[in-house]
Protein backbone atom coordinates (compact mmCIF):
# COMPACT_ATOMS: atom_id res chain seq x y z
CA UNK A 1 0.00 0.00 0.00
CA UNK A 2 1.28 3.45 -0.90
CA UNK A 3 -1.50 5.80 0.03
CA UNK A 4 -1.14 9.55 0.26
CA UNK A 5 -3.82 11.20 2.34
CA UNK A 6 -4.63 14.74 1.24
CA UNK A 7 -4.05 17.24 4.00
CA UNK A 8 -7.27 18.92 3.04
CA UNK A 9 -9.94 16.82 1.31
CA UNK A 10 -11.01 18.15 -2.08
CA UNK A 11 -14.41 18.74 -3.55
CA UNK A 12 -13.51 17.12 -6.87
CA UNK A 13 -15.85 17.25 -9.85
CA UNK A 14 -14.68 13.91 -11.32
CA UNK A 15 -17.76 11.69 -11.05
CA UNK A 16 -17.22 8.03 -10.23
CA UNK A 17 -19.23 7.01 -13.27
CA UNK A 18 -16.75 8.89 -15.44
CA UNK A 19 -13.94 7.14 -13.60
CA UNK A 20 -15.53 3.77 -14.36
CA UNK A 21 -15.81 4.36 -18.10
CA UNK A 22 -12.40 6.05 -18.42
CA UNK A 23 -10.61 3.38 -16.38
CA UNK A 24 -12.20 0.46 -18.21
CA UNK A 25 -11.24 2.09 -21.51
CA UNK A 26 -7.65 2.37 -20.36
CA UNK A 27 -7.59 -1.21 -19.05
CA UNK A 28 -9.16 -2.58 -22.23
CA UNK A 29 -6.42 -0.99 -24.35
CA UNK A 30 -4.06 -3.72 -23.21
CA UNK A 31 -6.53 -6.43 -22.30
CA UNK A 32 -8.87 -7.91 -24.91
CA UNK A 33 -10.53 -10.08 -22.26
CA UNK A 34 -12.47 -7.25 -20.61
CA UNK A 35 -16.22 -7.36 -21.26
CA UNK A 36 -18.51 -4.72 -19.73
CA UNK A 37 -22.08 -5.77 -19.03
CA UNK A 38 -25.03 -3.47 -18.47
CA UNK A 39 -28.71 -4.02 -17.77
CA UNK A 40 -30.12 -0.94 -19.47
CA UNK A 41 -28.29 1.54 -17.23
CA UNK A 42 -25.50 2.41 -19.64
CA UNK A 43 -26.72 6.01 -19.69
CA UNK A 44 -26.73 6.27 -15.92
CA UNK A 45 -23.10 5.13 -15.70
CA UNK A 46 -22.01 6.97 -18.87
CA UNK A 47 -20.55 3.88 -20.52
CA UNK A 48 -21.36 4.98 -24.06
CA UNK A 49 -17.81 6.19 -24.57
CA UNK A 50 -16.56 2.69 -23.74
CA UNK A 51 -19.12 1.16 -26.10
CA UNK A 52 -18.01 3.49 -28.90
CA UNK A 53 -14.43 2.24 -28.61
CA UNK A 54 -15.02 -1.43 -27.72
CA UNK A 55 -18.38 -2.45 -29.18
CA UNK A 56 -17.42 -6.13 -29.28
CA UNK A 57 -16.48 -6.15 -25.62
CA UNK A 58 -19.64 -4.51 -24.39
CA UNK A 59 -23.02 -6.16 -23.86
CA UNK A 60 -26.16 -4.31 -22.91
CA UNK A 61 -28.20 -7.27 -21.76
CA UNK A 62 -31.41 -5.35 -21.35
CA UNK A 63 -33.36 -5.30 -18.12
CA UNK A 64 -32.48 -8.84 -17.06
CA UNK A 65 -30.07 -8.88 -14.14
CA UNK A 66 -30.40 -12.61 -13.41
CA UNK A 67 -29.55 -13.46 -16.99
CA UNK A 68 -26.76 -10.87 -17.00
CA UNK A 69 -25.06 -12.81 -14.21
CA UNK A 70 -25.52 -16.03 -16.20
CA UNK A 71 -24.05 -14.43 -19.31
CA UNK A 72 -21.14 -13.24 -17.17
CA UNK A 73 -20.60 -16.80 -15.94
CA UNK A 74 -20.42 -18.05 -19.53
CA UNK A 75 -17.96 -15.31 -20.46
CA UNK A 76 -15.86 -16.15 -17.41
CA UNK A 77 -15.84 -19.83 -18.39
CA UNK A 78 -14.16 -18.76 -21.65
CA UNK A 79 -11.57 -16.71 -19.78
CA UNK A 80 -13.13 -13.28 -20.20
CA UNK A 81 -13.11 -10.83 -17.28
CA UNK A 82 -16.67 -9.59 -16.96
CA UNK A 83 -17.44 -6.25 -15.32
CA UNK A 84 -21.09 -5.88 -14.52
CA UNK A 85 -22.75 -2.67 -13.44
CA UNK A 86 -26.22 -1.83 -12.25
CA UNK A 87 -27.72 -0.09 -9.24
CA UNK A 88 -26.67 -1.82 -6.01
CA UNK A 89 -30.17 -3.06 -5.28
CA UNK A 90 -30.37 -4.86 -8.62
CA UNK A 91 -26.73 -5.94 -8.64
CA UNK A 92 -27.20 -7.93 -5.44
CA UNK A 93 -30.78 -8.43 -4.23
CA UNK A 94 -32.29 -8.96 -7.63
CA UNK A 95 -29.87 -11.69 -8.69
CA UNK A 96 -28.48 -13.04 -5.44
CA UNK A 97 -28.95 -16.75 -6.15
CA UNK A 98 -27.32 -16.31 -9.56
CA UNK A 99 -24.33 -14.59 -7.96
CA UNK A 100 -24.16 -17.16 -5.22
CA UNK A 101 -24.32 -20.27 -7.42
CA UNK A 102 -23.41 -19.44 -11.02
CA UNK A 103 -20.46 -17.28 -9.92
CA UNK A 104 -19.52 -17.95 -6.28
CA UNK A 105 -20.19 -21.66 -5.95
CA UNK A 106 -18.88 -22.26 -9.47
CA UNK A 107 -15.71 -20.29 -8.58
CA UNK A 108 -15.93 -17.93 -11.54
CA UNK A 109 -14.61 -14.45 -12.10
CA UNK A 110 -16.89 -11.41 -11.90
CA UNK A 111 -16.39 -7.78 -11.03
CA UNK A 112 -19.59 -6.15 -9.85
CA UNK A 113 -20.08 -2.41 -9.65
CA UNK A 114 -23.10 -1.63 -7.47
CA UNK A 115 -23.89 2.05 -7.83
CA UNK A 116 -26.06 4.50 -5.94
CA UNK A 117 -24.84 3.35 -2.53
CA UNK A 118 -27.46 3.75 0.21
CA UNK A 119 -28.89 7.24 0.57
CA UNK A 120 -27.04 8.44 -2.53
CA UNK A 121 -29.95 6.87 -4.46
CA UNK A 122 -31.78 9.99 -3.22
CA UNK A 123 -34.79 10.73 -5.42
CA UNK A 124 -35.02 7.22 -6.82
CA UNK A 125 -36.26 6.36 -3.34
CA UNK A 126 -36.77 3.22 -1.32
CA UNK A 127 -37.04 0.85 -4.27
CA UNK A 128 -33.59 1.86 -5.49
CA UNK A 129 -31.82 2.43 -2.17
CA UNK A 130 -29.47 -0.39 -1.15
CA UNK A 131 -29.07 -0.75 2.61
CA UNK A 132 -28.42 -4.50 2.45
CA UNK A 133 -26.13 -5.09 -0.54
CA UNK A 134 -22.94 -5.36 1.51
CA UNK A 135 -24.59 -7.80 3.89
CA UNK A 136 -25.75 -10.01 1.04
CA UNK A 137 -22.37 -10.00 -0.65
CA UNK A 138 -20.57 -10.81 2.61
CA UNK A 139 -22.56 -14.04 2.70
CA UNK A 140 -20.95 -15.36 -0.48
CA UNK A 141 -18.01 -17.37 0.87
CA UNK A 142 -15.40 -16.34 -1.71
CA UNK A 143 -16.50 -12.75 -2.37
CA UNK A 144 -14.42 -9.65 -1.71
CA UNK A 145 -16.61 -6.78 -0.56
CA UNK A 146 -15.47 -3.19 -0.93
CA UNK A 147 -17.04 0.22 -0.41
CA UNK A 148 -15.22 2.85 -2.43
CA UNK A 149 -14.14 6.06 -0.67
CA UNK A 150 -13.26 8.37 -3.55
CA UNK A 151 -12.39 8.43 -7.25
CA UNK A 152 -8.68 7.84 -6.65
CA UNK A 153 -9.42 4.60 -4.82
CA UNK A 154 -11.99 3.52 -7.43
CA UNK A 155 -9.56 4.02 -10.27
CA UNK A 156 -6.79 2.11 -8.51
CA UNK A 157 -8.97 -0.78 -7.39
CA UNK A 158 -10.57 -1.22 -10.82
CA UNK A 159 -7.06 -1.68 -12.20
CA UNK A 160 -6.18 -4.11 -9.41
CA UNK A 161 -9.24 -6.38 -9.52
CA UNK A 162 -8.71 -7.09 -13.22
CA UNK A 163 -5.79 -9.25 -12.19
CA UNK A 164 -7.40 -11.04 -9.25
CA UNK A 165 -9.64 -14.06 -9.79
CA UNK A 166 -13.02 -14.17 -8.07
CA UNK A 167 -16.01 -12.06 -7.15
CA UNK A 168 -15.33 -8.45 -6.28
CA UNK A 169 -18.20 -6.24 -5.24
CA UNK A 170 -17.33 -2.55 -5.52
CA UNK A 171 -20.00 -0.34 -4.01
CA UNK A 172 -19.91 3.21 -5.33
CA UNK A 173 -21.65 6.53 -5.26
CA UNK A 174 -22.37 7.19 -8.94
CA UNK A 175 -21.59 10.90 -8.92
CA UNK A 176 -18.98 12.86 -6.96
CA UNK A 177 -17.39 11.97 -3.65
CA UNK A 178 -15.12 14.02 -1.44
CA UNK A 179 -11.54 13.30 -2.52
CA UNK A 180 -9.59 11.95 0.46
CA UNK A 181 -6.54 10.51 -1.28
CA UNK A 182 -3.96 12.01 -3.55
CA UNK A 183 -3.80 10.90 -7.15
CA UNK A 184 -1.59 7.91 -7.73
CA UNK A 185 -2.27 6.35 -4.32
CA UNK A 186 -1.99 2.57 -4.29
CA UNK A 187 -4.36 0.71 -2.01
CA UNK A 188 -4.09 -2.80 -0.61
CA UNK A 189 -7.31 -4.79 -0.57
CA UNK A 190 -7.90 -6.03 2.96
CA UNK A 191 -5.91 -3.28 4.66
CA UNK A 192 -7.67 -0.37 6.32
CA UNK A 193 -6.23 3.15 6.32
CA UNK A 194 -5.76 5.29 9.40
CA UNK A 195 -6.87 8.81 8.47
CA UNK A 196 -6.61 10.46 11.88
CA UNK A 197 -4.93 9.49 15.13
CA UNK A 198 -6.49 10.03 18.56
CA UNK A 199 -6.69 8.08 21.81
CA UNK A 200 -10.26 8.63 23.01
CA UNK A 201 -12.26 6.58 20.52
CA UNK A 202 -11.97 5.14 17.03
CA UNK A 203 -14.46 5.79 14.27
CA UNK A 204 -14.36 3.12 11.60
CA UNK A 205 -16.17 4.35 8.51
CA UNK A 206 -16.72 3.66 4.82
CA UNK A 207 -17.98 5.52 1.75
CA UNK A 208 -19.80 8.80 2.35
CA UNK A 209 -19.43 8.34 6.11
CA UNK A 210 -15.69 9.11 5.84
CA UNK A 211 -16.59 12.74 5.15
CA UNK A 212 -18.89 12.77 8.19
CA UNK A 213 -16.22 11.18 10.36
CA UNK A 214 -13.69 13.84 9.35
CA UNK A 215 -16.15 16.56 10.24
CA UNK A 216 -16.91 14.86 13.55
CA UNK A 217 -13.17 14.76 14.21
CA UNK A 218 -12.97 18.54 13.83
CA UNK A 219 -16.03 19.13 15.99
CA UNK A 220 -14.70 16.89 18.76
CA UNK A 221 -11.26 18.53 18.72
CA UNK A 222 -12.92 21.73 19.86
CA UNK A 223 -14.02 19.85 22.95
CA UNK A 224 -10.56 18.33 23.40
CA UNK A 225 -11.78 14.89 22.36
CA UNK A 226 -9.35 13.11 20.11
CA UNK A 227 -10.59 10.32 17.86
CA UNK A 228 -8.89 8.02 15.43
CA UNK A 229 -10.51 7.49 12.07
CA UNK A 230 -10.07 4.36 10.00
CA UNK A 231 -11.22 3.98 6.41
CA UNK A 232 -12.08 0.29 6.36
CA UNK A 233 -12.95 0.21 2.66
CA UNK A 234 -12.52 -3.57 2.46
CA UNK A 235 -15.39 -4.94 4.50
CA UNK A 236 -14.49 -8.50 3.58
CA UNK A 237 -11.87 -9.74 4.22
CA UNK A 238 -11.73 -7.43 7.21
CA UNK A 239 -8.45 -5.99 8.47
CA UNK A 240 -8.68 -7.75 11.82
CA UNK A 241 -5.23 -6.73 12.96
CA UNK A 242 -5.91 -3.02 12.51
CA UNK A 243 -9.37 -3.18 14.11
CA UNK A 244 -8.01 -4.97 17.18
CA UNK A 245 -5.04 -2.60 17.39
CA UNK A 246 -7.34 0.43 17.58
CA UNK A 247 -9.76 -1.32 19.94
CA UNK A 248 -6.80 -1.81 22.28
CA UNK A 249 -5.60 1.73 21.74
CA UNK A 250 -8.88 3.58 22.29
CA UNK A 251 -11.20 1.11 24.04
CA UNK A 252 -14.24 2.36 22.12
CA UNK A 253 -15.22 1.72 18.51
CA UNK A 254 -17.88 3.59 16.56
CA UNK A 255 -18.73 2.20 13.13
CA UNK A 256 -20.37 4.49 10.58
CA UNK A 257 -21.95 3.16 7.41
CA UNK A 258 -24.47 4.17 4.77
CA UNK A 259 -26.12 0.73 5.11
CA UNK A 260 -28.25 -1.30 7.46
CA UNK A 261 -26.36 -1.83 10.72
CA UNK A 262 -27.12 -5.52 10.19
CA UNK A 263 -24.86 -7.23 7.71
CA UNK A 264 -22.39 -4.52 6.78
CA UNK A 265 -19.43 -2.75 8.36
CA UNK A 266 -20.86 -2.65 11.90
CA UNK A 267 -21.60 -6.35 11.85
CA UNK A 268 -18.21 -7.22 10.43
CA UNK A 269 -16.34 -5.13 13.01
CA UNK A 270 -18.51 -6.45 15.87
CA UNK A 271 -17.88 -10.03 14.86
CA UNK A 272 -14.17 -9.44 14.64
CA UNK A 273 -13.97 -7.83 18.09
CA UNK A 274 -16.44 -10.02 19.95
CA UNK A 275 -14.42 -13.07 19.03
CA UNK A 276 -10.94 -11.67 19.43
CA UNK A 277 -10.93 -8.62 21.71
CA UNK A 278 -14.32 -7.78 23.22
CA UNK A 279 -14.74 -4.03 23.03
CA UNK A 280 -17.75 -1.74 23.08
CA UNK A 281 -18.92 -1.13 19.50
CA UNK A 282 -21.56 1.49 18.69
CA UNK A 283 -22.99 1.06 15.21
CA UNK A 284 -24.10 4.12 13.29
CA UNK A 285 -26.11 3.24 10.23
CA UNK A 286 -29.62 2.58 9.02
CA UNK A 287 -31.46 0.85 11.80
CA UNK A 288 -33.85 -1.70 10.26
CA UNK A 289 -35.63 0.71 7.97
CA UNK A 290 -36.43 0.88 4.28
CA UNK A 291 -35.31 3.74 2.05
CA UNK A 292 -37.40 6.66 0.85
CA UNK A 293 -37.18 9.60 -1.55
CA UNK A 294 -35.37 12.76 -0.60
CA UNK A 295 -32.19 14.74 -1.05
CA UNK A 296 -29.07 13.06 0.26
CA UNK A 297 -28.75 15.69 3.01
CA UNK A 298 -32.32 15.07 4.15
CA UNK A 299 -31.84 11.32 4.10
CA UNK A 300 -28.59 11.45 6.04
CA UNK A 301 -30.37 13.40 8.76
CA UNK A 302 -33.41 11.13 8.60
CA UNK A 303 -31.35 7.96 9.10
CA UNK A 304 -28.82 9.43 11.52
CA UNK A 305 -25.86 9.41 9.14
CA UNK A 306 -24.27 12.79 9.92
CA UNK A 307 -21.18 14.11 11.66
CA UNK A 308 -23.44 15.22 14.52
CA UNK A 309 -24.63 11.63 14.99
CA UNK A 310 -21.03 10.47 15.21
CA UNK A 311 -20.16 13.21 17.70
CA UNK A 312 -23.16 12.28 19.83
CA UNK A 313 -22.25 8.59 19.79
CA UNK A 314 -18.66 9.32 20.78
CA UNK A 315 -19.59 11.64 23.63
CA UNK A 316 -22.29 9.39 25.01
CA UNK A 317 -19.95 6.44 25.18
CA UNK A 318 -16.65 7.90 26.30
CA UNK B 1 -26.30 -45.29 -30.83
CA UNK B 2 -29.03 -47.50 -29.40
CA UNK B 3 -26.40 -49.67 -27.76
CA UNK B 4 -24.66 -46.63 -26.28
CA UNK B 5 -28.01 -45.42 -24.92
CA UNK B 6 -28.51 -48.80 -23.29
CA UNK B 7 -25.02 -48.64 -21.80
CA UNK B 8 -25.72 -45.20 -20.32
CA UNK B 9 -29.07 -46.38 -18.97
CA UNK B 10 -27.43 -49.44 -17.42
CA UNK B 11 -24.68 -47.48 -15.68
CA UNK B 12 -27.14 -44.83 -14.49
CA UNK B 13 -29.44 -47.47 -13.08
CA UNK B 14 -26.58 -49.17 -11.27
CA UNK B 15 -25.69 -45.83 -9.66
CA UNK B 16 -29.23 -45.31 -8.42
CA UNK B 17 -29.51 -48.89 -7.19
CA UNK B 18 -26.29 -48.56 -5.26
CA UNK B 19 -27.40 -45.29 -3.69
CA UNK B 20 -30.95 -46.48 -3.02
CA UNK B 21 -32.55 -43.25 -4.20
CA UNK B 22 -32.17 -40.51 -6.77
CA UNK B 23 -33.57 -38.40 -9.60
CA UNK B 24 -34.37 -41.36 -11.79
CA UNK B 25 -37.21 -40.00 -13.93
CA UNK B 26 -35.47 -36.93 -15.35
CA UNK B 27 -32.18 -38.77 -15.78
CA UNK B 28 -33.76 -41.52 -17.87
CA UNK B 29 -35.67 -39.11 -20.11
CA UNK B 30 -32.46 -37.48 -21.44
CA UNK B 31 -30.37 -40.58 -22.07
CA UNK B 32 -30.92 -40.73 -25.83
CA UNK B 33 -29.94 -37.11 -26.40
CA UNK B 34 -26.78 -37.62 -24.32
CA UNK B 35 -26.02 -40.73 -26.35
CA UNK B 36 -26.33 -38.88 -29.67
CA UNK B 37 -24.40 -35.82 -28.49
CA UNK B 38 -21.45 -37.69 -27.02
CA UNK B 39 -21.26 -40.41 -29.67
CA UNK B 40 -21.98 -38.52 -32.86
CA UNK B 41 -21.94 -34.76 -32.43
CA UNK B 42 -19.72 -33.19 -29.82
CA UNK B 43 -16.06 -32.43 -30.43
CA UNK B 44 -14.51 -33.34 -27.10
CA UNK B 45 -11.30 -34.65 -25.62
CA UNK B 46 -11.89 -36.79 -22.52
CA UNK B 47 -8.16 -36.76 -21.79
CA UNK B 48 -8.25 -32.97 -21.74
CA UNK B 49 -11.72 -32.09 -20.47
CA UNK B 50 -11.10 -28.33 -20.58
CA UNK B 51 -9.75 -28.37 -24.14
CA UNK B 52 -10.46 -24.89 -25.48
CA UNK B 53 -11.80 -26.04 -28.85
CA UNK B 54 -14.34 -28.45 -27.40
CA UNK B 55 -18.08 -28.24 -27.76
CA UNK B 56 -19.88 -27.48 -24.51
CA UNK B 57 -22.79 -29.12 -22.78
CA UNK B 58 -24.50 -27.33 -19.92
CA UNK B 59 -26.99 -29.61 -18.20
CA UNK B 60 -29.29 -26.86 -16.97
CA UNK B 61 -31.56 -29.45 -15.36
CA UNK B 62 -28.65 -30.24 -13.07
CA UNK B 63 -30.54 -32.89 -11.10
CA UNK B 64 -30.12 -35.25 -14.07
CA UNK B 65 -26.39 -35.29 -13.35
CA UNK B 66 -26.26 -39.08 -12.87
CA UNK B 67 -27.15 -39.73 -16.53
CA UNK B 68 -24.41 -37.35 -17.61
CA UNK B 69 -21.88 -38.88 -15.20
CA UNK B 70 -22.57 -42.32 -16.69
CA UNK B 71 -22.06 -40.89 -20.18
CA UNK B 72 -18.82 -39.17 -19.21
CA UNK B 73 -17.47 -42.34 -17.59
CA UNK B 74 -18.31 -44.38 -20.67
CA UNK B 75 -16.49 -41.78 -22.79
CA UNK B 76 -13.41 -42.15 -20.59
CA UNK B 77 -13.44 -38.90 -18.64
CA UNK B 78 -13.00 -40.89 -15.45
CA UNK B 79 -13.05 -44.45 -14.17
CA UNK B 80 -16.41 -46.19 -14.29
CA UNK B 81 -15.91 -47.40 -10.72
CA UNK B 82 -16.27 -43.80 -9.57
CA UNK B 83 -19.92 -43.92 -10.63
CA UNK B 84 -20.83 -45.93 -7.56
CA UNK B 85 -19.69 -43.04 -5.35
CA UNK B 86 -22.70 -40.93 -6.41
CA UNK B 87 -23.69 -38.76 -3.44
CA UNK B 88 -21.19 -40.44 -1.10
CA UNK B 89 -19.72 -38.15 1.54
CA UNK B 90 -16.93 -36.21 -0.14
CA UNK B 91 -17.71 -37.60 -3.60
CA UNK B 92 -16.74 -35.99 -6.89
CA UNK B 93 -20.17 -36.97 -8.25
CA UNK B 94 -22.77 -34.89 -6.39
CA UNK B 95 -26.51 -35.13 -7.10
CA UNK B 96 -26.34 -31.90 -9.11
CA UNK B 97 -23.60 -31.02 -11.61
CA UNK B 98 -20.50 -29.29 -10.26
CA UNK B 99 -17.82 -28.08 -12.66
CA UNK B 100 -15.22 -28.01 -9.90
CA UNK B 101 -15.71 -31.64 -8.89
CA UNK B 102 -16.31 -33.71 -12.00
CA UNK B 103 -14.11 -33.89 -15.12
CA UNK B 104 -16.23 -33.13 -18.19
CA UNK B 105 -18.87 -31.08 -16.38
CA UNK B 106 -18.77 -27.72 -18.13
CA UNK B 107 -20.90 -25.76 -15.70
CA UNK B 108 -22.26 -25.99 -12.18
CA UNK B 109 -26.05 -26.27 -12.24
CA UNK B 110 -28.89 -27.21 -9.96
CA UNK B 111 -30.73 -23.98 -9.26
CA UNK B 112 -33.11 -24.20 -12.20
CA UNK B 113 -33.04 -21.56 -14.90
CA UNK B 114 -29.41 -20.65 -14.37
CA UNK B 115 -27.64 -23.17 -16.59
CA UNK B 116 -29.33 -21.96 -19.75
CA UNK B 117 -28.06 -18.42 -19.07
CA UNK B 118 -24.54 -19.74 -18.59
CA UNK B 119 -24.80 -21.70 -21.85
CA UNK B 120 -25.97 -18.58 -23.66
CA UNK B 121 -23.04 -16.70 -22.11
CA UNK B 122 -20.57 -19.29 -23.38
CA UNK B 123 -22.12 -19.06 -26.85
CA UNK B 124 -21.83 -15.27 -26.78
CA UNK B 125 -18.23 -15.52 -25.57
CA UNK B 126 -17.38 -17.86 -28.48
CA UNK B 127 -18.92 -15.36 -30.91
CA UNK B 128 -16.80 -12.56 -29.45
CA UNK B 129 -13.75 -14.78 -29.87
CA UNK B 130 -14.73 -15.73 -33.42
CA UNK B 131 -14.60 -19.42 -32.55
CA UNK B 132 -16.69 -22.18 -34.11
CA UNK B 133 -17.33 -24.41 -31.08
CA UNK B 134 -20.96 -25.31 -30.43
CA UNK B 135 -22.83 -25.01 -27.14
CA UNK B 136 -25.60 -27.41 -26.16
CA UNK B 137 -27.85 -27.08 -23.18
CA UNK B 138 -30.58 -29.34 -21.83
CA UNK B 139 -33.45 -27.65 -20.00
CA UNK B 140 -36.34 -29.39 -18.29
CA UNK B 141 -39.91 -28.58 -19.29
CA UNK B 142 -40.68 -27.94 -15.62
CA UNK B 143 -37.57 -25.76 -15.50
CA UNK B 144 -39.22 -23.47 -18.02
CA UNK B 145 -41.39 -22.26 -15.12
CA UNK B 146 -38.34 -20.17 -14.23
CA UNK B 147 -38.52 -16.72 -15.81
CA UNK B 148 -34.74 -16.59 -16.20
CA UNK B 149 -35.05 -19.16 -19.01
CA UNK B 150 -36.96 -16.63 -21.06
CA UNK B 151 -34.44 -13.88 -20.32
CA UNK B 152 -31.77 -16.21 -21.68
CA UNK B 153 -33.88 -17.11 -24.70
CA UNK B 154 -34.51 -13.45 -25.57
CA UNK B 155 -30.80 -12.76 -25.26
CA UNK B 156 -29.80 -15.73 -27.43
CA UNK B 157 -32.23 -14.72 -30.13
CA UNK B 158 -31.29 -11.04 -30.04
CA UNK B 159 -27.60 -11.92 -30.35
CA UNK B 160 -28.30 -14.43 -33.15
CA UNK B 161 -26.40 -17.19 -31.36
CA UNK B 162 -26.53 -19.85 -34.07
CA UNK B 163 -23.79 -21.74 -32.22
CA UNK B 164 -26.34 -22.61 -29.52
CA UNK B 165 -28.75 -25.53 -29.43
CA UNK B 166 -31.27 -25.63 -26.60
CA UNK B 167 -32.94 -28.96 -25.86
CA UNK B 168 -36.11 -28.99 -23.82
CA UNK B 169 -36.71 -32.35 -22.21
CA UNK B 170 -40.46 -32.38 -22.47
CA UNK B 171 -41.16 -35.30 -20.17
CA UNK B 172 -44.36 -33.59 -19.02
CA UNK B 173 -43.88 -34.14 -15.30
CA UNK B 174 -42.27 -32.02 -12.61
CA UNK B 175 -41.79 -32.70 -8.92
CA UNK B 176 -45.33 -31.91 -7.80
CA UNK B 177 -47.25 -33.22 -10.79
CA UNK B 178 -47.92 -32.84 -14.49
CA UNK B 179 -46.44 -29.66 -15.97
CA UNK B 180 -49.71 -28.90 -17.76
CA UNK B 181 -51.50 -28.83 -14.39
CA UNK B 182 -48.90 -26.73 -12.57
CA UNK B 183 -48.02 -24.10 -15.18
CA UNK B 184 -49.23 -24.97 -18.64
CA UNK B 185 -46.39 -24.41 -21.14
CA UNK B 186 -48.77 -24.65 -24.10
CA UNK B 187 -47.13 -25.04 -27.52
CA UNK B 188 -43.40 -24.72 -26.95
CA UNK B 189 -42.54 -24.97 -30.65
CA UNK B 190 -44.71 -21.95 -31.42
CA UNK B 191 -43.52 -20.13 -28.35
CA UNK B 192 -39.83 -20.51 -29.25
CA UNK B 193 -40.54 -19.64 -32.89
CA UNK B 194 -42.10 -16.41 -31.68
CA UNK B 195 -38.86 -15.75 -29.73
CA UNK B 196 -36.94 -16.10 -33.01
CA UNK B 197 -35.61 -19.63 -32.67
CA UNK B 198 -35.40 -22.41 -35.24
CA UNK B 199 -37.77 -24.68 -33.39
CA UNK B 200 -38.73 -28.35 -33.80
CA UNK B 201 -40.16 -31.23 -31.81
CA UNK B 202 -38.75 -34.75 -32.13
CA UNK B 203 -39.19 -38.11 -30.47
CA UNK B 204 -36.69 -37.76 -27.64
CA UNK B 205 -36.09 -41.49 -27.44
CA UNK B 206 -35.32 -42.00 -31.13
CA UNK B 207 -31.62 -41.47 -31.67
CA UNK B 208 -31.88 -41.17 -35.46
CA UNK B 209 -34.49 -38.39 -35.22
CA UNK B 210 -32.44 -36.55 -32.61
CA UNK B 211 -29.30 -36.83 -34.73
CA UNK B 212 -31.06 -35.53 -37.82
CA UNK B 213 -32.57 -32.61 -35.94
CA UNK B 214 -29.21 -31.62 -34.43
CA UNK B 215 -27.52 -31.67 -37.83
CA UNK B 216 -30.20 -29.35 -39.21
CA UNK B 217 -29.83 -27.11 -36.14
CA UNK B 218 -26.08 -26.85 -36.58
CA UNK B 219 -26.57 -25.76 -40.16
CA UNK B 220 -29.17 -23.15 -39.28
CA UNK B 221 -27.53 -19.75 -39.53
CA UNK B 222 -28.42 -16.43 -37.92
CA UNK B 223 -30.55 -17.81 -35.10
CA UNK B 224 -30.32 -20.23 -32.19
CA UNK B 225 -32.10 -23.57 -32.31
CA UNK B 226 -34.54 -25.29 -30.05
CA UNK B 227 -35.13 -29.02 -30.16
CA UNK B 228 -38.00 -30.19 -28.03
CA UNK B 229 -37.45 -33.75 -26.99
CA UNK B 230 -40.80 -35.46 -26.63
CA UNK B 231 -39.86 -37.84 -23.85
CA UNK B 232 -41.15 -40.17 -21.19
CA UNK B 233 -40.07 -39.49 -17.64
CA UNK B 234 -38.42 -42.66 -16.34
CA UNK B 235 -38.09 -44.05 -19.88
CA UNK B 236 -36.80 -47.59 -20.02
CA UNK B 237 -38.41 -49.11 -16.95
CA UNK B 238 -42.03 -49.64 -17.80
CA UNK B 239 -43.19 -49.84 -14.19
CA UNK B 240 -41.63 -46.45 -13.39
CA UNK B 241 -42.52 -44.62 -16.60
CA UNK B 242 -44.76 -41.58 -16.44
CA UNK B 243 -45.62 -41.89 -12.77
CA UNK B 244 -45.57 -38.55 -11.00
CA UNK B 245 -43.49 -39.91 -8.13
CA UNK B 246 -40.53 -40.84 -10.36
CA UNK B 247 -38.88 -37.39 -10.16
CA UNK B 248 -36.97 -38.49 -7.08
CA UNK B 249 -37.41 -42.13 -6.05
CA UNK B 250 -36.45 -43.98 -2.92
CA UNK B 251 -36.53 -47.63 -3.90
CA UNK B 252 -38.71 -50.18 -2.12
CA UNK B 253 -37.99 -53.92 -2.06
CA UNK B 254 -40.44 -54.32 -4.95
CA UNK B 255 -38.70 -51.54 -6.89
CA UNK B 256 -35.36 -53.30 -6.41
CA UNK B 257 -36.74 -56.49 -7.92
CA UNK B 258 -37.75 -54.47 -10.98
CA UNK B 259 -34.39 -52.70 -11.07
CA UNK B 260 -32.44 -55.97 -10.83
CA UNK B 261 -34.46 -57.44 -13.65
CA UNK B 262 -33.84 -54.34 -15.78
CA UNK B 263 -30.12 -54.40 -15.03
CA UNK B 264 -29.97 -58.03 -16.20
CA UNK B 265 -31.83 -57.14 -19.39
CA UNK B 266 -29.57 -54.16 -20.12
CA UNK B 267 -26.46 -56.22 -19.42
CA UNK B 268 -27.71 -58.74 -21.93
CA UNK B 269 -28.31 -56.20 -24.71
CA UNK B 270 -25.08 -54.29 -24.12
CA UNK B 271 -22.86 -57.35 -23.97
Amino acid sequence: MNVKILEKPLNNSYELREVYADTLISIAKNNSKIVALEADLMGAIKMKKYLDIYPNNFINCGIMEANMVGIASGLALRGFIPFMHTFGVFATRRCFDQLFLSIGYADLNLKIIGSDAGVSAAHNGGTHMPFEDLGLMRLIPNATVIEITDWVMFQDLLKQVVNIHGIHYLRIVRKTMLQIYDEGSRFTIGEGIVLREGNDATVIATGIMIKEALEAHKMLLKEDIHISIIDLFTIKPIDQELVIKYAKKTGLIITAENHNIIGGLGSAVSKCLSESYPTKVIRIGVNERFGQVGTQDFLQKEYGLTAKDIVKAVKENL
Amino acid sequence: MKKFSNMIRLETLKMFKNRGFGHLGGSFSIIEVLSVLYLKIMEINPENPTWSDRDYLVLSKGHAGPALYATLALKGYFNKELLLTLNDNGTSLPSHCDRLKTPGIDMTTGSLGQGISSAVGIAKALKIEGKSNFVFTIVGDGELNEGQCFEAIQFASHHQLDNLVVFVDENKIQLDGFTKDISNQRDLVKKFKAFGFHSVRVNGHDEESILKSIKIALNTKGKPSLIILDTIKGKGIEEFENIVSNHHMRFSEDDLVIINRKIAELEEVTR
